[in-house]
């Protein structure tokens, strides 16, 4: 580079790096390593699925699809909301196929933020919604939750947020990092506020398929705000699909059409292979689905309980598949926490803070491991507190 | 029998890890311990639980490999105890592992392991085949073991995840 001239954009480089990648980089460097940082499923993709793929790439299914993705997978998709969900959506101009739900998280953001525009971001957050919402030239204004609630959202919170340049809220349930899922009420009670100051929600609904405890409630299916929702959600977690990259987002059409000129001149369309692996999923993997929520389940049960004992006090997360503990008794910062137990424990979890700053003093732990695996992790924990 | 939820999730763990410590299969069910070994007492005493046996691959065990046949049967069932009775009398016998009543071309599917072919062979010759009510006997040795009862024997697949990821 010459002189003082730099090549990068302001925003690119405004934007903040992300704190999971120097955890990665130190945790990948050590040998014998139980890992709790991983966002994904410990299952492999069923094999009916990958068996699909196949027979697809065997029978020449290499081309292009409809920008939109293939029309049977959008109808299998609006079956499955509407079935499992209760949301109507039109698979033919309100759904849209995407390279997994981050794409689809991107396609909503640029759609309909305008420079400056302000997105509400419910913290602690997975980490690329703030950074999307600076990507789509919009400020993301986040909105701290407690571990005291559960890290649940506080309605009246929601208004004290609120400016005139408020154009959305981007929600998450079940929440990465905290597990948290938010009952119909808590929605409801949102809803009234959404309504009130006329706002657009984004829900991430990528863990739907996650909840152990009561069933879910998806967001549009709350009176009045399926034309106030760009849905998203995708098959990595619930049919634990991550590597297919492979995503949907659906919404009101004026919405949707507008998500979808975008996504033709970024994407043209999700890769062939994995929309023919979803079809099948959405036909035939319910029940896979259901084994693999089982086990989540009794792993979730196991862990938090044991967590608990450990001191660190933990609430019971209803979806997803990850703990957030509290590690505030311990005195130590959750990155010092987090870096101290790798060396000294080999055990990587998350420092909450990652997930900004209301994530201070907790780590995300994901059960998404073999019982064997958790087993030790606890174990390793333990010794690493009566030390401390 | 009716089974509670809980009795019913204390089964499904158990059928896959049958080791599984009695304080982890606790928390698992969110049961108390006493809850838990009450209800472990209870499906064993039910015989819902009829055994805790391991999967023990022999092949890996130098001088125990042995053969393991499966033998269709075809019997003339009796008056009055039907199959039950022919059925009895073959899986007394302690080589034979397994007998299942079928539909269709036969009506005892009968598994037998033994040290060698020779074994099993002068088993079925001697043992099954004199039986009043045998009627005919086709053996298929079993030539290798790729999954039984849901574990597959050699290396299943990894755990490929990268370490951390958001």
């Amino acid at each position: 580079m010459h002189g003082t001239k730099t090549y990068l954009s302001e925003t690119a480089t405004r934007l903040k790096p992300s704190g999971i990648r120097r955890f990665f980089d130190l945790a990948a460097s050590m040998e014998g390593v139980i890992s709790l940082g991983v966002g994904e499923p410990d299952f492999i993709t069923s094999w009916s699925v990958r068996e699909a793929c196949i027979l697809s790439l065997e029978q020449g299914y290499t081309s292009y699809t409809a920008n939109a993705g293939l029309l049977e997978l959008r109808q299998e998709i609006a079956a499955y909301l509407s079935r499992k969900f209760q949301v109507q959506y039109a698979p033919e101009t309100e759904i849209i196929v995407t390279v997994g739900a981050s794409q689809a998280l991107d396609l909503a953001l640029r759609t309909i933020v305008n420079q400056g525009d302000e997105v509400i971001v419910v913290e602690p957050s997975f980490v690329s919604y703030g950074p999307l919402v600076e990507l789509a030239g919009g400020v993301p204004v986040p909105l701290e939750t407690r571990g005291a609630d559960e890290f649940k959202i506080q309605p009246e919170q929601i208004e004290s947020v609120i400016t005139s340049r408020t154009k959305a809220l981007m929600l998450c349930s079940p929440n990465n990092p905290t597990g948290t899922v938010l009952h119909k009420e808590e929605l409801e009670a949102i809803a009234r506020i959404v309504k009130k100051h006329d706002l657009l929600v984004i829900s991430d609904e990528i863990y739907a398929e996650l909840t152990y405890d009561e069933p879910y409630t998806s967001f549009p299916a709350i009176e009045d705000m399926r034309e106030r929702t760009i849905l998203v959600s995708g098959f990595s977690k619930g049919f634990a699909m991550t590597g297919w990259r492979l995503g949907f987002a659906a919404a009101p059409s004026t919405i949707l059409q507008v998500m979808l000129k975008i996504h033709q001149y970024t994407m043209m369309c999700a890769p062939t292979m994995a929309q023919y692996a979803a079809i099948e999923a959405l036909k035939h993997g319910e029940q896979d689905v259901e084994e693999m929520k089982k086990s989540y389940r009794r792993r979730r049960n196991y862990f938090v309980q044991s967590l608990n004992e450990l001191g660190l006090r933990c609430h019971l997360p209803g979806g997803a598949f990850y703990a957030f503990p509290s590690i505030q008794s311990t005195g130590l910062t959750s990155e010092q926490f987090a870096e101290q137990l790798l060396l000294e424990e080999r055990v990587a979890v998350v420092p909450g803070n990652v997930f900004g700053a209301s994530g201070e003093g907790y780590i995300r732990c994901s059960y998404a491991s073999s019982l064997e695996q958790l087993q030790e992790a606890i174990k390793r924990m333990r010794r690493f507190l009566s030390r401390l | 029998m009716k089974l509670t939820e809980k009795e019913l999730e204390i089964v499904e763990i158990l059928e896959k890890n049958a080791r599984i410590p009695l304080d982890t299969l606790a928390k698992m069910a969110s049961l108390s311990l006493e809850e838990t070994a009450d209800i472990l007492k209870k499906l064993e005493e039910m015989k819902v639980i009829v055994q805790y046996a391991a999967i023990v691959d022999w092949r890996k065990v130098d001088g125990h490999e042995g053969v393991t046949a499966m033998i269709d049967v075809k019997v003339t069932p009796k008056r009055g105890v039907g199959f039950d009775e022919v059925a009895e009398r073959i899986y007394r016998f302690p080589e034979v592992k397994s007998v299942y009543l079928m539909s269709g071309a036969y009506d005892l599917s009968v598994i037998i392991e033994g040290r060698s072919m020779s074994e099993v062979a002068q088993f079925v010759s001697e043992k099954l085949s004199t039986l009043d009510s045998v009627i005919s006997t086709t053996t298929h040795f079993i030539l290798k073991k790729y999954k039984h009862d849901g574990t597959v024997f050699d290396q299943g697949e990894q755990d490929r995840r990268i370490v951390v990821a958001p």
